[in-house]
């Protein structure tokens, strides 16, 4: 049976179903909500007004046996940035819209009327139901009440608070197998979801028709072969499954790359209380897990189970840049406030690198001082009960700044930038300068290369060779995150052509196709190409592709500064 | 001079030590010491910058060694 497309108008509650046209058909996650975006979205129209479109899609390997490939993307113009935008997350909800062969959601239009709603997607096609039950609560009681209707099987999207107050950080929430959260996080795609006035979307794929895959015996070789590379690799298989993301706080405080106190520093004297190490060794004696999957059929594992001192639950999918966001950003060395934080922003629906950017900028406003926890709580149960300051903190980094006229604010395109200083990782710069989501690390994640040593070497303190691995890198990516496959499978990838070509045999023996490595990365530049021009025509210029200009003052230890000329950064968009 | 290890290879060993300098100490004489093959050492800071196996050390350095890790 033939992938369908899901087109739900919200202004007249209809759904319709149609067949996936053509040029669609060789597209997956954020290759397909781009593509729908840029032909079907006006690049000048509000976010979060009639004309904007939630386009949910699951990967093109998503739902198959490939490791990893359980990724869903959702794309719409981003209320945070203005531009185009695909986030990326785990959770159930992509094997499911995959085995019931649902190619995407397109979502458009808005209700005339003042309510929520909830849409089911199951066999037999997607309903709306007009549903105030869960409105104003918590996407952690969203989610458990949800499973004690339809059972605990259900794949659940959901907002929060946040969302449905369409503040520009709020994200979309993706249950994950444990009934615990993952996030669509970030760009704001929660404040598109709450303008559509939809609360929440439950996935049931029971009798779906499954997934077609046209020479079976070639993907099991394919896929066997990809299993075994990702396996192999020593992050891949094995740091990431014990040390979680996190692993990185010792690593860039040693090279001098951790931004602390809102980009002052690139030290911090408290990294050891909040490194991957401490996670570890704080998450078994608490008897939480350091190797939680975040959708069957992940092998890396870098998720995991974090408890507080009684051993109850507080967060999963601690991650590194949330971390650095409360901590080293904010001069905090307290990991439970920062699990804690972790947990509130997941129940508000917030993203947790844009708000740990807001609270760093809020800090240098004086709202509250460098390295107070119990601040930090306070201000973000604000978001959730939507007091005016929590929804200038909703509305994240730059709105904070502007609110307090602060020009130490590290936003490129509106978006805060993440855990790198760009001036000690120049390659890192160059991906927050011109990636088409705004500042967005996972775009071109140059770290691998101008760090940890993995995928070669590019000094990172130089400027030379950084365009081309930051362009080689979003390129990569566009295509990896329109496959469904986790960033991470990127360590081995960036690695190993046999590997690159296993992943493209798997997309060939699924779709009955013979693409090359070539055909692979012109995907991607094309997938890059057409969110640019959807963002030119927006209004952006290249003018944009810019760093904050406080980025010129020498950042210790190495006192380095930001120092491309713009012709270099343009140089980017040359291929 | 200090050395400092990190993620699994601090399992038997130690976070932080001062280590006795002598001349012409260097990099891969400090691996060598602590087991640790070179393949498995995936990043090696000297003084936060990245430093091979032959590079000779200073008095005063501090050297951080780390196996093959990644996050993101």
């Amino acid at each position: 049976m033939p992938d369908k497309i899901y087109r739900i108008n919200m202004t007249d509650l209809k759904v319709t179903n149609e067949e996936v046209p053509e040029q669609w058909k060789g597209l997956g996650g954020r290759g397909l909500t781009s593509t729908i975006v840029a032909q079907e979205v006006k690049p000048t129209c509000h976010p979060l007004g009639k004309y904007n479109k939630l386009i949910i899609a699951p990967g093109l390997l998503t739902g198959t046996a490939a490791v990893n490939s359980g990724r869903l993307s959702a794309g719409a113009k981003s209320p945070l940035t203005g531009t185009i935008k695909e986030s990326n997350a785990g959770g159930t909800a992509a094997q499911f819209f995959a085995r019931l062969g649902i190619k995407a959601l397109i979502i458009e239009g808005l209700p005339q009327k003042d309510t929520f709603y909830s849409l089911h997607v199951d066999k037999s096609g997607v309903t709306i139901q007009e549903d105030t039950e869960f409105a104003g609560k918590g996407n952690y009681e969203v989610m458990q009440m949800v499973q004690k209707k339809y059972g605990e099987k259900i794949g659940i999207l959901s907002i929060g608070p946040a969302g449905e107050m369409r503040m520009a950080a709020a994200n979309i929430s993706v249950k994950d197998p444990d009934g615990t959260i993952r996030s669509l996080g970030r760009g704001g795609l929660g404040a598109v979801m709450g303008s559509k006035k939809i609360k929440f979307i439950t996935i049931d794929d029971t009798d779906g028709p499954g997934v077609q895959i046209a020479d079976p015996e070639k993907f099991k070789t394919a896929s066997r072969t990809f299993a075994k590379g990702v396996i192999a690799h020593p992050v891949s298989g094995e740091s990431l499954k014990l040390y979680g993301t996190d692993v990185l706080v010792n690593i860039l405080n040693e090279a001098g790359g951790l931004p602390t106190e809102n980009f002052r520093y690139g030290q911090f004297p408290g990294h050891e209380k909040i490194s991957g190490e401490t996670v570890y060794e704080t998450i078994l004696s608490r008897k939480g897990n350091p190797s939680h999957i975040c959708h069957r059929g992940c092998v890396i594992r870098c998720s995991q189970v974090y408890n507080d001192k009684n051993g109850n639950y507080v967060t999963s999918g601690f991650e590194y840049e949330t971390i650095w966001g409360f901590g080293a950003n904010c001069n905090i060395d307290d990991l439970d406030i920062i699990a804690e934080a972790d947990h509130v922003m997941d129940d508000v629906g917030v993203d947790s690198i844009e708000t740990g950017v807001a609270m760093g900028v809020a800090m240098e406003a004086g709202i509250i001082p460098f390295g107070d926890g119990a601040g930090v709580l306070r201000l973000l149960k604000e978001i959730g009960t939507g007091t005016p300051l929590g929804r200038i903190l909703g509305s994240g980094a730059e709105g904070v700044g502007k609110t307090y006229g602060i020009t130490r604010v590290p936003v490129v395109k509106g978006q805060g930038l993440s855990a790198y200083d760009p001036r000690s990782i120049k390659g890192m710069g160059i991906t927050y300068a011109t990636s088409t989501m705004g500042s967005d690390h996972t775009a071109g994640y140059c770290v691998p290369v101008n760090i940890l040593n993995v995928g070669g070497f590019v000094d990172p303190l130089k400027k030379e060779g950084q365009v081309e691995l930051s362009r080689r890198l979003q390129i990569g990516t566009a295509l990896l995150d329109s496959t469904g496959l986790c960033l991470f499978v990127a360590f081995s990838v960036l690695d190993n052509l046999d590997l690159f070509q296993a992943m493209m045999d798997m997309i060939n023996a699924k779709y009955g196709l013979s693409m090359t490595i070539d055909n692979g990365r012109a995907l991607g530049r094309k997938i890059l190409r057409t969110e640019h021009e959807f963002n030119l025509a927006a209004g952006f210029t290249n003018k944009d592709d810019r760093l904050p200009e406080f980025f010129e003052e020498p950042v210790p230890p190495h006192n380095a500064v930001w120092d491309f000329t713009d012709e270099e950064i343009d140089s980017f968009w040359n291929f | 001079m200090k050395v400092k290890l990190f993620a699994a290879f601090r399992d038997g060993r130690f976070k932080e030590k001062e280590w006795g300098y002598f001349d012409g100490i260097t990099v891969g004489s400090i691996l060598e010491a602590l087991n640790i093959n070179k393949k498995e050492a995936g990043v090696l800071l000297v003084n936060s910058r990245h430093a091979e196996t032959n590079y000779r050390l200073g008095k005063g350095d501090t050297l951080s060694l780390f196996p093959v890790i990644g996050g993101g």
